[in-house]
């Protein structure tokens, strides 16, 4: 790792202040992504901004259907949190599925969500969720979020503060993990609200994480794993690797649909 | 056996100062004005080095020292050699290309080493080391051993043409092999892979280099499975410094699984660097460097043809191997798929003509060499596909075929040089048949079929050589060594117990088991017994731990040492007690006069020994001897492994159901430590089968599974509760009785996960590891 400067940001405006100084400053939340890319020396931020204890940016609260999680809020405690399970039990199992308990006590919301992961299980609850990307200067809806590997809309120096999104009717996520690193191979997260059904799926696009419309159509009308059946993913669309082919990925997106419509509650 | 003494299931004596974070790993020592090496490694498979420029490096903060390869030749730090001798058909010896510790005119691999800043903190010589500019010529590589053989690939050694290492067999006669399958009924044909392994201990190499002008005399501080081999590899061969003017200390040592064998340039670098800049050098290799740099283990590529007559009895057996040793050849490489591997080709089974042909070859990739199991993995995995298949094609079952072949009288010659001394396969077979209720599996394969699960049952029968070996044996098999081991026993002044011993632990236990061995001997408590081992300076040339030698090889020769002791003290109790020397009886703590009351305690025997007030006429003072032991023959642990699984079609995910392990061990001296050892192995087996692989990308020669994001070790949650039992018929060849554990569960468990496997999803053609994209698209395959 290269040697680094660390600053303890304490308000939002105090961050993105700290920010404009330094040489090459990055915020910097659970450190579970950010810190292994310092330590394998492919990142090397001259100077560090500490998120995690910024008041504002902690914290669940669930009021009249909608849900707000702040941005540095752990993964541990989106999994066990009673407010969750009640508004949005899918969630809080996506958050246990994360890494290992380590990483879920470190690893946070925001964190995740700025990293845009291909292989991250967040995002694909914020596409399913119709979820607000709220920043310290706007709120971004999370279809306009997510622009491709590792990419989102965030500005340079723009803080995400906390998501919000409206308790779904029912929701599921099942994820089908990488066997080396755990991340998800594919995660499909599917939601049922008032208007209409959303499917968000990670792990296995090869532009990141993206919107089934053809899932969505398909359990609009009938929101069962059988709705299913008929749909089909197109192998040119997904991810190939080592771990697993685009047919491979293809068919896991569609077994994992059906998945996590059964699970969903 | 008492409640410390061989066969009790005594705690191990080490595990506090390990589970408390106490144990003394080479990274944790500190020496007065100790700095730190970073190497520069080649970011290519292959290419020429032009030009090193280190000037912009030696001039970074903290930095002491930027040395390269060729300021190495100067000094005459001699080329890394591989140890074992292998001549092909054709009479000629292997052809071992030049490995330099630090490379200076060609790379050959990546993360092949250029060059070595020294610096004050490890985050100074890496920065230094990065500002370090290597002008390389790139040149093509090629990855895989078979590729590599054929014509216009790259050509990694001039001495090795074609890149071949040599091209060996053994056995019967290619010919009656040849006419014994022709006249076969049946012949069952397979190609079988055994994939590449990244090794993986839980702590990675390390090495402290320690120069001391004013004795000219070094230390080396090493992660070692062997420091007195280290030593004498280091002195005769690399010319480091002689044996009397180098200390090789390898202290708690975190697991090696063999990759802690061999000797690496790092321990070179460190010492020779100490002597350059003047200072103590310290380096530890981060994880990726693991990945890139430890001796990887297997890679095999071999076809096989198993021939049966009409009753299904095995008429003969002709394998043909193409190994892969990388970029240069490691230590003992060249053993691996000769006399470790093609001698254990007959597995549990009498087969009357058996030819192996291996042809091991260059290419550009880390280095390949024992790996836990070390050849016998790869002789057991090919020979169990094989009998599965085959009973599979006979439509007969696995278990009947194997049973029909066993070889039941011993010792027992077979075509490929071992001589086994002792067995009963059928018993190992019984057990575990009964243990995993064998004749329930239909029912709980219905039963899973309801659920939309595939259920699958395997088996395989292992053989291993282990307790590596008789020296004049291997000597004349092309060893450079020979593998007996050492041990001395001092008794102290009052009583305690000091074993020093040339075996070195490192994760298996010998604290507790080898005190446990004097515990019994003269019942003293093992808290008054302590081993010493993994010091030069402390402890006698000792050959070191691997191959599961330290109880069939190590202990036997402490059994020797403790013989003489015993025979000493008890001339001394006879004496004190005015009785005769075949009277007396050393048990409990006291030497006693058999029949009568009469007893000293065992103390008061030591005491005598040392104030020397009353002792025998003419005997020397002292209780202390030693004993070098030679092992008779190789000892032949087997057994029998039986896996279940149910796959999930959808996603071709395996989970295992039960896992079954039923071994021959011979005498036991601590059980506990022995199931670990096998679930230890098992986990590793089940890595090989279900997740871990090496993989380069075949152009660039890159390595694609540098981490743990992309090379997938077992956790946990993988591996289900291990069933394990024992059928032990005791060694005739060593006094203990012992056979080994340590390599059996990483040998027997890969082709019964693989037969379970194919047998659920009706599709043998499946590779290791068997991921679940692979299962999924052998299932798709199928149907
Ligand atoms: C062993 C391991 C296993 C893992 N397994 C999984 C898994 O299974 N699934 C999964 O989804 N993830 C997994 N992760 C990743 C983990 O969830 C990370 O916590 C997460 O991706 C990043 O969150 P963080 O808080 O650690 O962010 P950091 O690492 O601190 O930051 C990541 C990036 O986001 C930026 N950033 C952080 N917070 C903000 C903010 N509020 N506003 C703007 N930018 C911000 C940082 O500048 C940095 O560029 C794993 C990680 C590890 C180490």
């Amino acid at each position: 790792m290269y040697a680094t400067n660390y600053h303890r940001a304490s308000s939002v405006a105090d961050a993105v202040r700290l920010k404009g100084t330094g040489e090459e400053t990055k915020y910097v939340s659970g450190g579970m992504t950010l810190i292994p890319t310092m330590k394998q020396r492919l990142a090397a931020p001259s100077d560090l901004v500490d998120l995690r204890h910024v008041a504002e940016m902690k914290g669940i609260t669930v009021s009249g259907g909608t849900v707000r999680i702040g941005a540095a809020t752990t993964h541990a405690e989106v999994a066990s949190s009673a407010e969750i399970k009640a508004a949005c039990p899918a969630l809080s199992h996506l958050a246990s599925l994360i890494g290992d308990p380590h990483v879920r006590h470190m690893g946070t919301v925001g964190g995740s969500v700025a990293n845009n992961d291909p292989a991250a299980d967040y995002p694909s609850a914020m596409l399913a969720l119709g979820a607000m990307i709220v920043t310290d200067r706007r709120r971004i809806a999370a279809d306009d979020f997510f622009t491709g590997l590792f990419e989102t809309a965030l500005n340079e120096d723009e803080i995400i503060v906390a998501v919000e999104f409206a308790a779904p009717e029912k929701a599921g996520y099942s994820k089908f993990p990488n066997p080396a690193s755990r991340y998800a191979m594919t995660g499909v997260f599917v939601a049922k609200s008032a208007s209409g059904v959303r499917v968000g799926v990670t792990g296995a696009g090869s532009d990141g994480v993206f919107r089934h419309s053809g899932m969505e159509q398909a359990l609009a009308g009938n929101f069962s794993p059988d709705a299913l059946s008929g749909v089909t993913t197109d192998p040119a669309d997904m991810l190939s690797d080592l771990h697993g082919s685009a047919e491979y990925r293809a068919n896991l997106v569609n077994v994992m649909a059906r998945r996590a419509v059964a699970a969903a509650t | 056996m008492g409640v410390e003494g061989i066969g009790a299931r005594v705690a191990r004596k080490e595990d506090k100062r390990f589970l408390t974070g106490k144990g003394r790993y080479t990274d944790d020592m500190v020496v007065p004005g100790m700095k730190y090496a970073a190497f520069v490694r080649s970011p290519h498979a292959h290419a020429k080095i032009k030009r090193i420029d280190a000037s912009a490096a030696e001039k970074m903060p903290g930095v002491i020292a930027v040395l390269n390869g060729q300021q190495m030749l100067d000094d005459g730090i001699g080329n890394l050699i591989c140890g074992w001798m292998i001549h092909s058909k054709d009479g000629s010896p292997m052809k071992m290309g030049a490995w330099r510790p630090l490379a200076h005119e060609t790379v050959r691999y990546v993360g092949d080493a250029v060059a070595v800043v020294v610096a004050d903190s490890v985050g100074e010589a890496r920065d230094a080391a990065e500002q370090v500019v290597v002008d390389y010529e790139e040149l093509p590589a090629v990855t895989d051993a078979a590729t590599a053989l054929t014509a216009g690939q790259p050509q990694l050694h001039p001495e090795a043409a074609g890149n071949l290492i040599y091209d060996w067999a053994i056995g019967t006669s290619e010919a009656e092999t040849d006419a014994a399958i022709a006249a076969a009924a049946h012949v069952t044909e397979m190609t079988i892979l055994n994939n590449r392994l990244a090794p993986n201990p839980m702590e990675p190499r390390a090495a402290l280099g320690v120069y001391d002008s004013a004795e000219d005399h070094y230390t080396c501080y090493t992660t070692s499975q062997n420091p007195h081999v280290a030593r004498l590899v280091m002195s005769a061969f690399y010319n480091v410094a002689p044996e009397n003017k180098l200390r090789v200390i390898a202290p708690d040592v975190g697991g090696g699984f063999g990759s802690k064998i061999f000797i690496y340039p790092e321990e070179i670098v460190c010492l020779w660097a100490s002597k350059r800049a003047g200072v103590p050098v310290k380096w530890t290799s981060d994880r990726t460097e693991a990945f890139l740099t430890d001796a990887h283990g297997r890679d095999h590529r071999s076809t096989v043809k198993m021939a049966f007559d009409k009753d299904n009895r095995i008429t003969a057996l002709k394998v043909d191997t193409i190994a892969n040793f990388g970029a240069y050849m490691s230590l003992f490489s060249s053993s691996v798929p000769t006399y470790l591997y093609a001698t254990l080709l007959s597995g549990q089974y009498a087969i009357p003509a058996i030819h192996a042909n291996v042809r091991a070859v260059y290419t550009n990739t880390t280095p390949v060499d024992a790996y836990r199991g070390a050849g016998r993995p790869e002789a057991t995995y090919l020979l169990e596909r094989t009998i599965e298949t085959a009973a599979r094609e006979l439509g007969v079952s696995p278990a009947e075929l194997r049973r029909k072949n066993f070889i039941r009288s011993f010792p027992y010659q077979t075509p490929v040089i071992m001589n086994y001394d002792a067995g009963n396969y059928e018993a190992s077979l019984e057990a575990s048949m009964k243990q995993a209720d064998w004749a329930g599996f239909p029912a709980r394969k219905a039963e899973a079929e309801k659920r939309g699960k595939k259920r699958g049952i395997g088996m395989s029968c292992y053989i291993e050589a282990c307790g590596i070996a008789p020296s004049a044996a291997v000597g004349s098999l092309g060893a450079g060594v020979g593998l007996w081991e050492s041990a001395e026993v001092r008794v102290n002044a009052v009583g305690t117990i000091e074993v020093l011993t040339g075996s070195h632990s490192h994760g298996q236990g010998h604290e507790t088991t080898f005190a446990q061995l004097v515990a019994d001997r003269f019942g003293v408590p093992i808290d008054s017994v302590s081993v010493v081992h993994g010091d030069t300076d402390k402890v006698q040339m000792g050959m070191g731990t691997y191959g599961s030698r330290s109880g069939a090889v190590g202990m036997s020769a402490i059994v020797k040492a403790l013989d003489k002791v015993e025979a000493k003290a008890k001339k001394i109790a006879a004496h004190l007690m005015e009785a005769d020397e075949s009277d007396i009886v050393i048990e409990n703590g006291e030497a006693k006069v058999a029949g009568t009351d009469k007893t000293v305690p065992w103390f008061q025997v030591a005491l005598s020994a040392y104030t020397a007030h009353n002792l025998p006429g003419g005997m020397e003072p002292g209780l202390k001897e030693g004993a070098f032991y030679d092992p008779t023959n190789f000892t032949f642990p087997a057994g029998c492994y039986i896996c279940e699984v149910e796959i999930d079609q959808e996603t071709g995910k395996t989970d295992i159901i039960q896992f079954v392990a039923a071994d021959d061990f011979g005498n036991i001296i601590n059980p506990m430590i022995v199931e670990g050892q096998v679930h230890g192995g098992i986990a590793q087996g089940i890595g090989q089968a279900l997740l871990e692989g090496v993989h380069y990308d075949a152009q660039s020669g890159q390595l694609l599974t540098a981490s743990y994001m992309d090379y997938a070790m077992p956790r946990a949650d993988d591996l289900p509760s291990f069933q394990v039992s024992h059928q032990n018929t005791p060694c005739p060849g060593n006094p203990l009785g012992i056979k080994g554990c340590g390599e059996a569960g990483a040998i027997g468990s890969p082709p019964a996960l693989i037969n379970a496997i194919t047998d659920a999803i009706g599709n043998n053609d499946l590779s290791m590891p068997a991921t679940p994209q692979k299962v999924w698209a052998a299932i798709h395959a199928a149907h």
